[in-house]
Parts: C-alpha cells; structure tokens; sequence
C-alpha cells in the first residue's frame, strides 16, 4: 500500500485570477507522472493536500470533475502561508500533492432526481466540480438549479463559464450579489432570500449547499420551510486538517474526523453531532 | 513458565545486543526515559515508569516524515535493524494496543508507526508495586496484565519468572533459561494478588459513556476547566494521545516535512485560516479531551481510550484528577 503522507509531484498549469482584489486565484494542476494519474480516481466534493516545497500544505476541495481530464482544479483565496505561496506560483512550477481525500456527493443518489444546487463565497469550488459533473451525465438527472451569490460582480467565481451555464436550456441559473456595481443586470441579495423566491420544489429533490457560516445557517431553515427534509440537503464542512486520514485528531465533530468520514454530510447526520463547528 | 537470574539475565539481554537494538529505561537526574542501552546492567531498583510513554518508540515526539530537495521526496519510512523494548509496564503495552486501531487501521496504514510496530520486540516488567495513581485495573488491565506484550517479567527478588506471551517473543528466548519450580510459581502468583490490592483506585467504567452522550452541553465542562491553564502536558505524556502537526522545515526549495506531537489542548490546534475556531476556549478543549478518552474513540473502536497509567494526574500542574473528573461525571 502506498504510504498516505507522501506527496505525487504535479505543476502547475494555467493560472486565472478569478476575483477582482485578486484574493482568489485559480490554479490548474497537471499529473507529472502518467501512472499518477491514472491512479488518481475522485469524485465532485473531495479534497487534496497541496504541499508548496519549503512552505508546507493546505487542504483544498478540487474544483475540476472528473470528467474533465488532464488536470485537477483548485481556487485558492489568499490567507496564510501556504496560500500566499501558491499565489506566487507560475505556471511551470512544481508542487506536491496528496489525495483524492474524504467523502464526495453523492451524486449516485441524485439519478432520476432534481438537484438544486446552493453555494456562496469561494466556497463553490466543489460545487462547480459537482454542476459540471451533472451536466456531463445530464440524461441521468432531471431539473438542475443553481443558486450562487456573492459579495460583489467581481468576487464571483468562474464568471465565464457562468454565462455559459446561464445561456443553457437544461439548466436553471440564479446569480446574485449583496451589492450591484453599475453594470450588473442580474440578482441583487443574500443567498436565503433569493433561495426564498426562486423556491426549489423539493420533490424528488435534493439539495447541496455550501457557503460562508452565516449564509447555510439562514438558508438551511429556508429549505426545511420549503419542505426539504434533512435527509436530503447536503453540505460540505470546513475544517482545520493536517493528516487528512483521520489520524492527526484536529478536525473531529464528535467520533467523526471531517477529513476522512467528511467534509460531505447531509444535515440529518449534522443535527445527531454536537455543533462545535 | 521459565525463569532465569538476574544475573544471568543480564547476559542474556546483553548477548540480544548483536541482533537488537536494546531500549530500556534509563535513569536520568531520577526520571526515567526508555533509551538505547549499551551495556545492560539490570533494570534500576527506582523504576516504577517512564516519565514518556514507550508509545514513542513508535510515535516518536519528532519524526521526519520525509525529505525533498527541489520537488524530489525521499521518505523515512524505512525502519533498520530490529529492536527490544525492555521494561515496558502492562499499562503502557496495553495502550500501544489502543494506539494500532488509529495507526494501523483499516482504511489508511500508518506505515511510519507499522513499520516500528512489527520490527520490536516487546519484553513487560509486571508492576509489584503499583503506584498511588495507577488505576489500570478500573479499565480491563492489571498490574500482571499480558496484553500487548510479548513477554512478561515477574520480578521474584533473585531471578525473573518469564511468561512468553507471543511466538514473536518465544523466539528469543534462547539459552540461560530454566524452567520456574512451582513454589516460584506460587509464589508469582501471590506478589500478583498483593499487587493488584494495593491498586486502591477504582473507578467504575460502565455508564461513563453513556452519561456523556447526553453532557455535551452541561455546565460541568466550564467549571473543570476553569482550574485548567492548557499546558498540554496530560496529553503529551498520554500513552494512548495521538494528536500531532505536520510542518515542513526547509530553506528554499530543500528540506524535510515532520510531525510532532500535539495536544488538542492548545487553542492553535483547531484554529482555522479565517480566525474561525472551533473550540475556542478551554471549556471546549477540555471537553474534546474528556470525550475523545471516554466518548469518541469508544463509538469507534469499542474501548476506552484511557490505560489508568496516572501520568496525567502526577504531572498536572493544577492538580487535574482524571479520576474524581470521572467520578464526577457518573453522578451528573
């Protein structure tokens, strides 16, 4: 068995600044081995280590689908050691990385099913992961509905293959902002509320939500009202983490280590687990 | 079961010394801390326990992972020669146990931990003389406790009655050995009922869980932290802890990745990028503590997390009693 702590080397491929004070970037990883790669076997809501020589690493969730092949997409907003220093990184440079780590969506369970998917922030690196995933088996899912919201225009995630999601038939896009700039045409306000107008049916319905604090502690009791049961929303959760298999005891919620038995988890496991998150 | 003199016990560990790497522990300034010895001359009359769990002969205080140099990783995984852990006391074999569910657990192996695991030898010394703070009986243990040995030393003054425990150890047990007459046997037999009655702690196991289960919120945890001042010291020197960091050390693009021990006690351990921490105070920390032992690691692998060692309780500087803080709790 290969030892779980040790790096595989990738580069770093494209490099995009995704929001306008430049705090998120996205990086594009490429395999440097072919053996790694075809080894490398994940699923939308999984994770990585990404280990910057000399500076250490950080857990990131992979932004990319599996469907997409060649490389592993990561955003990274800028906040401490690790990813201050991938915010340097040019294309080329080399890095290391472990996983794929922790649980995924369940994306098995979303067949036949309508998805209504709810992110906020930087947080919706997975959930993009996620859409694209459903979009590339579109025929085994029925409707499709994206709710994101951010701050401004400019801290958007992803803004061009948003307006390609927007232009799409067999996809139901809501994009709002807390505050338009002049140019902005689109939905203005929080999360919760426009989750409140566009109203997803939660019929043969399951919902995947991920965000800020704040904005899934006011949008879970829109769902519940909406008639979603817990059972059946799902989010992914933020912890510190070190080892990522469970071993290194920092990123516990009660007996369940967010690295390993997580960060995927619906909210009738959530309610069962104390709330120290 | 066998026996051989102290004397002739002494040459026996001293001729391991050509295959094995011999830990044993060394008395140094009155504190005792397993190291390699290079001349046995018996084990110290002072003994009664390390002052470090012999957990990190398996899960060392600071261990490099691996080293890389410009993207290259060359790990440390590799252990060599074989070695023999000598003096280890029954509490202390029976948390490595406990230690081999997270370390070597089904889902990911540990091998750093594995590797030191399967090349060691495991000789106990049975306690004669528990301590005031020994508590190993109250959680399936005992001062004669086999389990995670692979031999058992009694100390019968003159000579050692030997109780191979697993083939691992038979194997070494070459030579000088005779076999115990029944009147040393009997005699064992006796120092382990005087020792196991001179444990005067006990602490009723059953129902802690349970209470727990329903605690998460009681005023209890505010008040056992307030005396706490978050040293860490109970869960750096807890046989059965096993938090640690990972950090790399390096200039440029040459250097090593290590892990140290750590303690969910530190408020560091759980605080996040964004100035978020999940447990931000001592109240919560001491509660993870308090469940991870006695909650957590029992939903998962069906034991308690706590070997009644009593290293916590000696080295508390505040004067924590794991012992009355389990009492306590079975009458909330």
């Amino acid at each position: 068995m290969r030892n779980p702590y040790l790096p595989i080397p990738v580069k770093v491929g494209r490099v995009f600044v995704e929001s306008e004070d430049k705090t998120l970037k996205t990086l594009d990883l490429l395999f440097l081995k072919k053996e790694d790669e075809e080894n490398f076997k994940f699923m939308p809501g999984q994770f990585c280590e990404i280990s910057v020589w000399g500076k250490g690493e950080a857990p990131f969730g992979i932004a990319s689908s599996p469907t997409e092949k060649g490389f592993l997409r990561f955003t990274v907003n800028r906040v401490g050691v690790v990813t201050t220093a991938l915010h340097y990184l040019k294309e080329g440079d080399e890095v290391g990385l472990r996983g794929p780590l922790g649980n995924h969506y369940p994306v098995d369970l979303f067949k036949g099913k309508n998805v209504v998917i709810i992110g906020g922030g930087f947080a919706f690196t997975t959930l993009r992961a996620l859409t694209k995933y459903l979009l590339d088996f579109r025929q085994d899912f029925k409707d499709i509905t994206v709710i994101y919201g951010a701050r401004t225009p400019g801290m958007l995630l992803y803004k061009k293959e948003l307006n390609k999601w927007q232009r799409r038939e067999d996809l139901k896009v809501y994009i709002t902002v807390d505050k338009g700039d002049g140019t902005w045409q689109g939905l203005t306000g929080f999360v919760p509320t426009i989750v409140e107008k566009v109203a997803p049916s939660p019929k043969d319905a399951y919902a995947v939500i991920c965000g800020p604090p704040v904005m899934i502690k006011f949008t879970l009791p829109k769902l519940i009202n909406l008639g979603f049961p817990p059972e059946r929303i799902y989010t992914s959760l933020e912890m510190r983490m070190k080892c990522g298999i469970g071993k290194c005891g920092r990123c516990n919620i009660g007996r369940f280590y967010v690295c390993k038995d997580g960060p995927v988890f619906n909210c009738a496991q959530l309610e069962k687990l104390p709330k120290e998150y | 079961m066998k026996k051989i003199s102290k004397k002739e016990m002494n040459k026996f560990i001293q001729s391991l010394m050509a295959d094995y790497t011999i830990l044993a522990p060394v008395n140094i300034e009155g504190i005792f801390f397993f190291k390699p010895v290079a001349d046995f001359q018996g084990i110290d009359g002072e003994y009664k326990n390390s002052k470090k769990p012999p957990k990190e002969v398996f899960f060392p205080q600071t261990e490099t992972m691996f080293k890389y140099k410009d993207g290259k990783v060359e790990s440390t995984e590799k252990v060599k020669g074989k070695r023999i852990l000598l003096g280890v006391r029954p509490c202390d074999a029976r948390a490595n146990l406990l230690l081999d569910n997270v370390f070597a657990g089904e889902d990911y192996e540990d091998i750093y931990y594995t590797n030191k695991r399967e090349n060691t030898i495991i000789i106990g010394l049975a306690c004669n003389e528990p301590s005031s703070t020994c508590f190993c009986s109250s959680f399936g243990g005992g001062p004669f406790s086999k389990e995670g040995l692979d031999i058992l030393l009694i100390d019968i003054k003159d000579s050692y009655l030997v109780d191979t425990v697993t083939d691992k150890g038979g194997k070494i047990l070459t030579g000088e050995f005779k076999e115990a007459t029944d009147k040393e046997v009997k005699l064992a037999e006796k120092i382990k009922n005087e020792a196991e009655k001179k444990i005067k702690s006990r602490i009723r196991i059953e129902g802690i869980k349970e209470k727990l289960d329903a605690m998460f919120d009681d005023p209890f945890w505010d008040e056992l932290s307030e005396r706490c001042i978050g040293c860490g010291i109970c869960s750096y020197l807890c046989p059965t802890c096993h938090c640690f960091d990972i950090q790399d050390e390096a200039k440029n693009s040459q250097g090593r990745r290590v892990r140290n021990w750590d303690s969910c006690m530190f408020p560091l351990f759980t605080l996040q990028a964004s100035g978020h921490n999940p447990r931000p105070t001592g109240k919560e920390r001491m509660r993870q503590r308090i469940m991870h032992k006695f909650n957590y690691f029992v939903e998962n692998y069906k034991e308690v997390a706590c070997v009644g060692c009593g290293r916590c309780i000696i080295n508390c500087p505040v004067n924590i009693d794991i012992r009355k803080v389990l009492k306590k709790i079975l009458t909330i």
